[in-house]
């Protein structure tokens, strides 16, 4: 390993900026991120309470949206769809 | 025998039934995904219905190699897609732009209005009916790529992979999506609850 490249590895990695962050958030939670991408951005996450708050908020969406319930069928869906499906029975 | 694999035996059976509880669980979603691929709600009602057909008729070739949800969305979006290019009907371009306005920003990229505190709370203060018709309206809003791989991924429970399989696209793509419909869902949620602009 030359001089140089052991001075890199061993600097202090950039701060990263918040507003990068809330586009990371995917590729977080994704699991798409290097290694190295994935410790900055939970040092990061480690000394700011916003973009801590921002990630759990994006959970929290995930989480909420889970339970929207498929929109109830129309009376007039069920008999259509009754209808295609006893067409179906008699066609075999 | 998991949850799938009965009710495809059950259907194979020619159980009544178990053909509405499949039609119950998921015309709904289906006829969303299909809207955002054609021009009108009939034209989304006619597609959704040939293929409950086609997966009538193609119950005893089903092989099991994907879950019955991913067949059925596959060939939902199968014909939905075609019969999208038969109308000619062009999908907008993804749109550009940051998640998060840069105006909570500060220069250095640091929040300037950071987000205020409710994610653990949000169903405290606002009741799950409410909750569930806000993200409801925000999915309707969602530019329609981004809606069909939230919806998929987020409300109904399904893997980056089955995503992949069914719209058809990469996983870096459906990332992107994920990203940019997901931040605006979060931003709705912030638009109720508290935080950012008014």
């Amino acid at each position: 390993m030359s001089f140089l490249s052991g001075l890199l590895r061993f600097r202090a990695p950039a701060e990263l900026p918040c507003q990068q962050v809330v586009e990371m958030v995917t590729d977080y939670l994704e699991g798409a991120m290097s290694a190295a991408d994935r410790r900055r951005l939970d040092h990061h996450l480690d000394g700011c309470p916003g973009c801590t708050e921002y990630l759990a908020q994006i959970r929290e969406t995930i989480r909420l949206a889970g339970r929207v319930t498929p929109d109830d069928l129309t009376p007039e869906m069920r008999t259509e769809l009754t209808d295609l499906y006893r067409r179906w029975r008699n066609e075999g | 025998m998991d949850a799938d694999a009965t009710l495809l035996a059950r259907l194979r059976d020619g159980d009544e039934q178990a053909f509405t509880d499949l039609v119950e669980r998921y015309h709904s979603p289906m006829l969303r995904l299909a809207l955002s691929f054609v021009s009108s709600q009939a034209v989304a009602e006619e597609v959704v219905q040939d293929t409950w057909l086609a997966v009538l008729r193609g119950l005893g070739r089903f092989e099991e190699r994907s879950s019955l949800r991913t067949w059925l969305f596959t060939i939902l979006v199968n014909r939905a897609r075609s019969t999208g290019v038969r109308e000619a009907r062009t999908v907008p371009v993804a749109d550009a732009g940051p998640v998060v306005d840069a105006s909570r920003f500060g220069p250095n990229g640091a929040w300037a209005v950071p987000p205020e505190h409710w994610a653990e709370d949000a169903e405290n203060r606002v009741d799950a009916a409410k909750l569930s018709g806000l993200l409801r309206g925000g999915l309707d809003g969602l530019p329609v790529r981004q809606r069909d791989v939230v919806l998929l991924r987020d409300v109904e429970g399904m893997s980056s992979a089955e995503v992949c399989q069914v719209l058809a696209i990469s996983e870096a793509n459906q990332r992107v999506l994920l990203h940019r419909g997901r931040s605006k869902l979060r931003q709705v949620l912030e638009s109720e609850l508290g935080g950012g602009p008014r």
